[in-house]
Formats: C-alpha cells, sequence, structure tokens
C-alpha cells in the first residue's frame, strides 16, 4: 500500500510505538508534578515552571546533544548504567524515548496542571466533607474532571513525538529497525533524491495524523461538557 | 452545651476571635453582617481552615494546640455551602450516593429512601446537575450532607445565592429537616427572617467578635442589641396548639395560659409552635376594650420602655408570664396612658404568624 517498503514500515512501527511509549509514560510521571504545582503555595514554584517549559524554546538538537553526552558510554548516566552491566542508552531505543518524553513535558505537565487549577477548589472540599480521603478525592473528583486535560496533553504529547526529527537524529543516530523513525527515513529518501519514496512515507504521515485528529476532536465532543459550578 | 470551640485568627485585614459553648440540639444560627467572621467561624469547625483554637464536639476532640487536629474527611458532619456545588461530572444519584456509600453500613442512622422523601428528591435522581434548578440543586446538596447520618449539619447561607421563589421551595424542607431529624444545625445566615423562622440559639457576631448568644427570643426582644431598634422588630412566642379547627376559619394556641388565635393552620393539637409578632402589631390598652376588631387581647405586665426608631415612638417590653414581647407605641399615647414599669396591661394584637 502506498508503495512503501518494509524499511518504511519499520520506520512507522517504530514511530508509533516511540509515541505511544513515551506518551504514556510521560503522562504518568507527570500528573504527579502537574498535581504539585496546581497546589503549591510555593514561591521556588516559578523557577520549576520555567524549567518545564525549557523544551519550547530550545533548539532539538540541543537536547539531543546534552541527553547524548549524559545517556552516552563516558556520560554520568550511561556511564553509571555501563558499570551495572545494563550498557548505555545513546543510540537505542530506550534513549529515544527519555528524550521524547523530555520534549514533550511542557505539552503534557501544562494542560494538567491548569486542568487541575479549574477541578479543584470547592468541589474538593465538598469531597473532604463527605469524607473521602486526600487519595479518594483526586481520584473521584479531580481525574474524572480533567479528562478533558488528560485528552489535550495525550494528544499534543503524542502528535509532537510524532513529528520529531533533530533530537532524535542526535540521541539515537539513524539505525534501521531501532531508532531510525518515519521523519528520518523522510530525510533520507530525499538525501537519495527518491522523491517518490519520501512522498509515500510523507502521506501515511498527513493521513494518519489528520485521522487521529480527527478521532479525538470528534471524541471530545461526545464528551459531557463539564463545568465546575 | 457540647460544641465548645476557641479559634482566634488574624489574617491581618481580619481578625476572629470567638469562644462559644453551643448546645447540641436544634438549630444555632450564627448571625451577622458579610464579613463578621460567621463563614470563616463555620469553616473552622469543619476542619476545612486550620487556625490556632481547641474545638471539640460530643467529647470528641477534633481540634487542640498545635498538634492534635482531625482532618475534615474524619469529622461526622455534613456541610452545606451557599452554592449547591454538585459535583458535575456526576448524576445527581450518584452525588447522593457519594457520601452515603463512604459510611459503613452500621453506622447510617438516615436512611436513603429517608432523605428522598423528605426532600422530594425522586424525579431528580437520573439528571445532570446542570440540567436542575438552583432550587433543585440545594436540595440535591442538603440531601447529600444528610446521607453521611453527620452527628452535626453545618449550614453555610444555604438560601442567599436562590432566588425568592427557590428559597420559599427549600425552607420548609429545612423546617421539617429540624423538626423531623434529631440533628443539631448551626446554620449561618445574614438574614434575620431565615433566623427567626428556623433558629432556636442565636449566637451575634460582629467584626470578628461574638457580640451575644442565647435563645432566640431573649435576645430578639434584648434591650441592648440592635433587634429591638428596626423597623421589622418582633419576637417569637413559645405556644401550644389548643385547637387546630377552632371556628371562623382559625386556629387556637396557648401563650402562657391565654388564648391566641391565628388563621387555621393544619397542625395537629398539643404540638408545640413558635408564633412571631412584630412590635408594630401590637397595641396596648389600660383594661380589656369591648366592641373592638383585634381578635387577640393578651394580659401582660410592662417591663420597661426606650427610645424608639423615630423620636415619636417608643419601644415597649412586656411580660407575658415568662415570656417577653414587644410593643410599638407613640411617645404621646404613653403619656397619657401614664405607663409605668411592672403596671397591668392588655396586649392587643393585630397580626400574629406562625414562625
Amino acid at each position: 500500500m502506498f508503495g512503501l517498503s518494509d524499511a518504511d514500515i519499520t520506520a512507522l512501527w517504530i514511530t508509533v510505538k516511540l509515541a505511544s511509549v513515551s506518551t504514556v509514560m510521560l503522562v504518568i510521571l507527570a500528573t504527579p508534578l502537574a498535581w504539585w504545582l496546581a497546589r503549591t503555595r510555593w514561591r521556588g514554584k516559578v523557577m520549576i515552571e520555567a524549567l518545564v517549559a525549557m523544551p519550547l524554546v530550545m533548539p532539538p538538537t540541543v537536547i539531543g546533544f546534552y541527553l547524548l553526552v549524559l545517556l552516552g558510554p563516558r556520560g554520568w548516566i550511561g556511564g553509571f548504567l555501563e558499570s551495572i552491566g545494563v550498557g548505555h542508552l545513546a543510540f537505542s531505543f530506550t534513549g529515544i524515548v527519555i528524550g521524547s518524553m523530555l520534549f514533550s513535558v511542557p505539552f503534557v505537565v501544562q494542560p494538567l496542571q491548569n486542568a487541575f487549577t479549574s477541578a479543584g477548589g470547592r468541589v474538593l472540599e465538598v469531597a473532604a466533607t463527605l469524607r473521602a480521603s486526600p487519595m479518594d478525592r483526586f481520584f473521584t473528583v479531580i481525574l474524572p474532571l480533567s479528562r478533558r486535560g488528560f485528552l489535550t496533553a495525550g494528544v499534543l504529547s503524542f502528535a509532537h513525538s510524532l513529528g520529531e526529527f533533530g533530537m532524535i537524529l542526535m540521541i539515537g543516530g539513524n539505525i534501521p529497525g531501532r531508532t531510525q523513525v518515519a521523519s528520518i527515513s523522510i530525510y533520507n529518501h530525499v538525501e537519495t533524491m527518491n522523491y517518490s519514496a519520501a512522498h509515500s512515507l510523507s502521506l501515511v504521515l498527513v493521513l494518519s495524523s489528520f485521522t487521529l485528529l480527527m478521532a479525538i476532536f470528534a471524541l471530545n465532543r461526545r464528551f459531557k461538557v463539564v463545568s465546575v459550578a | 452545651m457540647t460544641l465548645q470551640l476557641e479559634f482566634n485568627v488574624d489574617r491581618g485585614d481580619f481578625a476572629l476571635d470567638a469562644k462559644l459553648s453551643l448546645p447540641s440540639s436544634g438549630v444555632t444560627a450564627l448571625f451577622g453582617r458579610s464579613g463578621s467572621g460567621k463563614t470563616t467561624l463555620l469553616r473552622c469547625i469543619a476542619g476545612l481552615e486550620r487556625y490556632p483554637g481547641h474545638l471539640s464536639f460530643q467529647g470528641d476532640i477534633w481540634q487542640s494546640g498545635p498538634g492534635a487536629f482531625v482532618p475534615t474527611h474524619k469529622r461526622p458532619l455534613g456541610y452545606v455551602f451557599q452554592e449547591a456545588s454538585l459535583f458535575p461530572h456526576l448524576r445527581v444519584a450518584q452525588n447522593l450516593e457519594y457520601g452515603f456509600k463512604r459510611i459503613p453500613r452500621g453506622q447510617r442512622r438516615i436512611q436513603w429512601d429517608e432523605v428522598i422523601q423528605l426532600l422530594g428528591l425522586e424525579p431528580l435522581l437520573t439528571r445532570y446537575p446542570d440540567e436542575i434548578s438552583g432550587g433543585q440543586r440545594q436540595r440535591v446538596s442538603l440531601g447529600r450532607a444528610l446521607l453521611t447520618s453527620p452527628r452535626l449539619l453545618l449550614m453555610d447561607e444555604p438560601l442567599a445565592s436562590l432566588d425568592a421563589a427557590s428559597k420559599d421551595e427549600i425552607l420548609p424542607f429545612l423546617e421539617r429537616l429540624r423538626d423531623e431529624l434529631a440533628l443539631p444545625i448551626l446554620y449561618v445566615s445574614h438574614s434575620l427572617e431565615e433566623v427567626i423562622r428556623l433558629a432556636d440559639h442565636l449566637v451575634l457576631l460582629d467584626d470578628g467578635k461574638v457580640v451575644a448568644q442565647g435563645n432566640l427570643q431573649a435576645l430578639l426582644t434584648a434591650r441592648e442589641l440592635p433587634f429591638v431598634q428596626t423597623e421589622t422588630s418582633s419576637t417569637v412566642l413559645d405556644a401550644r396548639v389548643v385547637d387546630p379547627e377552632s371556628e371562623d376559619g382559625l386556629t387556637e394556641l396557648d401563650v402562657g395560659g391565654q388564648p391566641l388565635l391565628i388563621t387555621r393552620h393544619a397542625v395537629p393539637a398539643g404540638l408545640s409552635v413558635r408564633v412571631r409578632i412584630m412590635a408594630r402589631d401590637v397595641g396596648l390598652a389600660l383594661a380589656p376594650p369591648e366592641g373592638i376588631s383585634f381578635l387577640n387581647c393578651l394580659r401582660v405586665t410592662l417591663l420597661d420602655s426606650q427610645p424608639g426608631i423615630t423620636p415619636s415612638q417608643l419601644l415597649v417590653r412586656l411580660k407575658l408570664g415568662e415570656q417577653i414581647m414587644l410593643s410599638r407605641i407613640s411617645r404621646r399615647s404613653a403619656n397619657t396612658m401614664r405607663l409605668q414599669p411592672g403596671q397591668t396591661l392588655y396586649a392587643l394584637i393585630k397580626g400574629a404568624a406562625l414562625s
């Protein structure tokens, strides 16, 4: 279909796997951080918020470069992993997942933080007077009232990971079957003047992204519009 | 006296300094202007805010010193907020279940059907909060709080955000609540009308201080409190129903051994009721008059008098048995009648309403 080669299909598969794994893990890890940011009155909070927003303004290659240095065989993390026999993370799928997650942090933390801020307040107090413990309140009130925030965070992170190029090239390299994602394959096709292959792969990305977004927006419409009274 | 509290709040622009012992039955109203500290006090009692103080309820310590603080979700109380604050993502039934299912079966003293029936919630169960009216929402929030079988019910101006029609819809439910469930209620309000209809006990707050507290009638008629100096000054008398279906569409009550006739009400004989009488609806006579249209004439003793709200008027306090009522008369009449404290008089009552 679309005249894709086996290598292209592998690259697409790695792209989807990367986007899914990093989105799921990031949402899970970012939830406590976003909750804390939404609730804390600590003054140093702005520093954390600025750090969270950093990937928005930094060139992806810079993130990729630092990650390569950190996760590579001589980096703090890579070196440590090497010494305990796990092996360093440069040019590995795990490496690009970590990079992808870091890169999407603001796209997940900010919508969640906003959702938690608006879902908190009075209904939380009500839940407390109805005998719900803090954990109970989080799962029965905050989470359901924040589902739009989760949807937004998930979509943004997924879409963002689908298209990432520079950072992945830095930390992951261009290893077919391991770290070669669709955007890098397209770049390779163009480099070798194989425009028709680049066209096919690009079209697949365009159509699948569009379909995905349509499905999400349709789903979003079906959710009850929730307002906190 | 089983709710003992002492709080010292200092927020810079606002300070609350309250020390109270409140009864553990009936309705106690916390009454005062906006900013007098009544809501803050209620939130401290609920544990929604934490300020230095001490709080115990029926012998259980809820807060003491810097260490002991029972979190809100572990206090056996119900809280009704000014706005209904229903969970928007849950249907009415699920809103009601939220607290109910968190109470162990053996500790449910208030049952599901009882609340649904008391508050008329059956037709609303499958709706979402944004599909019902403000008054209905407040009824649901009241039911939701009751279904946790609280030992103390806190209400923070539950009627304040409602229009007049919704208020009239809820008030009878609150009265039934007071009369049918033996549940102490703390009721925050800045509406004297509501307080008079609902409260047995009154705490008057002003600028973060407790100005006075006591039985409703005692405070309404106290010389030094502002209640006697308003256009709508009134008293509430404790009465007993003698004959609900007296002749001519009337109901006969007994107030301190004397008959009092009011417009017919569907109340059972023998029931204790409260009657509200406005000071402006009470006239005085030296002897029981004849040939006048006033239905009621009660024998009273003049307690004292003080200047009224205009220079031409006097406010007179009268003793009816152990109870006190108010009358507003002109200074001219008081002079011609030569009114003296201790004198026996006849109070002519133009209107009385069950409260």
